[in-house]
């Protein structure tokens, strides 16, 4: 056999082997996450901009430059308030979908079909489907609200025939929001059913035997067991929602005014579309601190509980 | 096409009535299997209301899908002039469809996305398939160190790293090039695989490598030969996980690719078929909608599969 014409001893080593396993992928994930991410950082102390590539130290200008920046605080707190407020709502439908489908029931294969489709669908091509429900002319909500009287003359909503869901400040804010959490919710979902199916049969017999009835089961061990997943779930669906631009590309490009500009729009805007590549990478960076600390949190949370 | 049609002019009716009916059937075979007793009629009942909720949370996430489908058919005067979204007044028709087949890039897109799903895929499994098994069995602390940071760096959203990226495409030569994407997207395809992946390497019985060994198989022989042919199921639908990732991403290729015939799906379509003001709706409705029905059905078949690769990699991880 040609094995034994091989140096077969390293390859019984399992430390040299694991290194070896691991190493390309290390090697690839460093070279292309850990270097694009300190050019970011050179990025944000020089100049550089599309026509123009040479890194000329600047120091912290950019920096200042964007802190002081109105529309940029306006940016970060629209992100914040996005990000937390969609969070409340992926959690309570999350948990609740969770429950569903981790039980049996008739038609739960074309159920979960259906309710796995808004994370399924590539999120730009979902939007466009958001774009025509929300539109500011022939939306089909706004159809539906008029021939209910909602809208129209003497509308309980508004006087006019449309609501312009995507154009006026509060609105165009909640849909934003909606849109989020109608896309993101299977996502947490998914996290959370892995949770409830890893809960040891043995417990939830003792409760069954013990006489604890479905609510009792649910809050005083389901919901505390599957508590740190709950955690790494909000950390996904967090994570991804605060780099999100896609949803408000398609749907607004940050408009009206500002109002759905968030952070991975705005550095987009500044750095590709305006060409001022140092400025926005500055802009994103501003994330990445913040984005840190929360994934320490979570995962400091997630670890301490499971401890219990 | 009169059966579409009959179907697109009854569409509502059609779905209450089929609704009814399925409800109905399943009603019915109970009572046949159980008998129609007093008992039965109020677990039924008691049922009732948990089907509500499923229907209620199923309608909502349908809807922006049951209009696209049904608008898809529609001609401009029915969809423009006196709008009513959910009837049809003029003949359905399948122009759009037509149109967007032939007149626009979208078979480029789609040929696009798949090459690059595909190449990504391949590169993908080569880096994380070892990795993902040294996680799992041959690496001590530091490689739960190591399975972190890897963590970590999936948790890095691109909106922070796609304007140094761009300049390394453009000093590649690689703009306007769908091997760009090649190049980048592993850059989160393999920390998410390496995760799946280790949870279902983690399920192989260690005993059965133990066996390989002392039959004289050596570490990676081991692996290629026992735990490879196990996880097949595994890393099939990690396969499909991965191909869908670089499906739903959208800002590299936004950025890098400007060229309208190299763009991949997700960005050409809101893109292309939207010409400044100028929205073609029906195509961009239906273009949606033909890709949305297949990755959800991939999704649904494959999901107790990623479920419990969650299970293993993160909550026994």
């Amino acid at each position: 056999m040609t094995r034994l014409a091989l140096p077969a001893f390293p390859l019984d080593n399992r430390r040299f082997v694991g290194l070896l396993f691991l190493a390309p992928a290390l090697l690839y994930i460093l070279l292309l996450v850990g270097f694009p991410f300190l050019l970011a950082i050179a990025f944000g102390f020089s100049d550089v901009t599309v026509g123009n590539t040479d890194l000329n130290f600047v120091g912290l200008q950019n920096y200042l430059a964007v802190w002081e920046n109105d529309i940029f605080r306006q940016v970060f707190e629209t992100t914040i308030r996005f990000t937390l407020i969609s969070q409340i709502f992926i959690l309570i439908f999350a948990n609740i979908l969770a429950i569903i489908f981790t039980q049996d029931f008739t038609g739960k294969w074309f159920a979960r079909f259906i309710f796995i489709l808004p994370w399924a669908t590539p999120v730009s091509l979902a939007m466009i489907g958001w774009l025509w429900m929300l539109d500011t002319k022939y939306s089909p909500i706004d159809y539906l609200l008029l021939q209910t009287g909602f809208l129209g003359p003497n509308g309980i909503l508004s006087n006019n025939r449309n609501l312009f869901w995507l154009a006026t400040p509060d609105l165009s804010q909640i849909s934003v929001i909606f849109v989020q959490v109608w896309r993101m919710t299977p996502l947490a979902t998914v996290i959370l059913m892995a949770g409830l199916s890893s809960i040891p049969t043995d417990i939830l017999d003792q409760a069954e035997v013990d006489g604890s009835r479905f609510m009792r089961t649910l809050l005083q061990i389901k919901l505390p067991l599957i508590l740190p997943i709950m955690v790494i779930a909000l950390l996904f669906s967090m994570i991804t929602m605060f780099g999100d631009m896609t949803v408000v590309y398609v749907l607004t490009r940050g408009g009206p005014v500002d109002y759905t500009r968030v952070l991975g729009l705005y550095s987009f805007q500044v750095g590709i579309e305006g060409g001022n590549l140092a400025q926005g990478a500055a802009i994103s960076l501003f994330a990445f601190p913040l984005l840190l600390a929360m994934a320490i949190f979570m995962l400091r949370t997630a670890s301490r509980a499971e401890v219990q | 096409m009169a059966l579409l049609a009959w179907i697109l002019h009854n569409f509502w009716a059609l779905l209450v009535i089929l609704l009814l009916a399925l409800v109905g059937l399943r009603i019915a075979w109970r009572f046949h299997k159980y008998g129609a007793t007093r008992a039965e009629l109020s677990y039924i009942l008691r049922r009732s209301p948990f089907y509500l909720v499923v229907l209620t949370f199923c309608f909502f996430a349908a809807a922006p899908f049951l209009i696209m489908f049904m608008h898809t058919f529609k001609t401009d005067g029915d969809l423009y002039r006196r709008p009513q979204p959910f009837i049809f007044r003029q003949e359905p028709t399948i122009e759009h469809l037509d149109a967007l087949f032939n007149n626009t890039a979208y078979l480029d897109f789609i040929r696009n996305s798949v090459v690059v799903g595909i190449a990504v895929v391949v590169i993908t499994l080569a880096l994380s398939l070892p990795a993902a098994y040294a996680l799992a069995r041959l690496t001590g602390p530091w490689g739960e160190r190591a399975g972190m940071l890897m963590f970590l760096v999936y948790l890095v959203p691109p909106t922070l790293l796609f304007i140094p990226m761009f300049r390394i495409v453009v000093l590649l030569g690689l703009k306007d090039n769908p091997m760009a994407l090649v190049v980048v997207y592993p850059s989160f395809t393999v920390p998410f695989s390496m995760w799946l992946l280790s949870g279902f390497f983690k399920a192989v019985p260690p005993e059965l490598e133990e066996a390989a060994l002392v039959d004289g198989y050596n570490r990676v022989e081991a692996f290629l030969r026992v735990v490879l042919p196990l996880s097949l199921p595994g890393i099939i639908s990690t396969i499909v996980f991965t191909f869908t990732l670089t499906l739903h991403e959208f800002i590299y290729g936004l950025v890098f690719i400007a060229d309208t015939s190299q763009r991949t799906l997700s960005v050409g379509v809101p893109t292309e078929l939207i010409l400044g003001d100028v929205y073609f709706w029906q195509p961009l409705l239906a273009a949606a909608l033909i890709i949305a029905i297949p990755v959800g059905l991939a999704y649904n078949l494959f999901l107790d599969s990623l479920v419990q690769g969650f299970t293993m990699g993160a909550v026994k991880g």
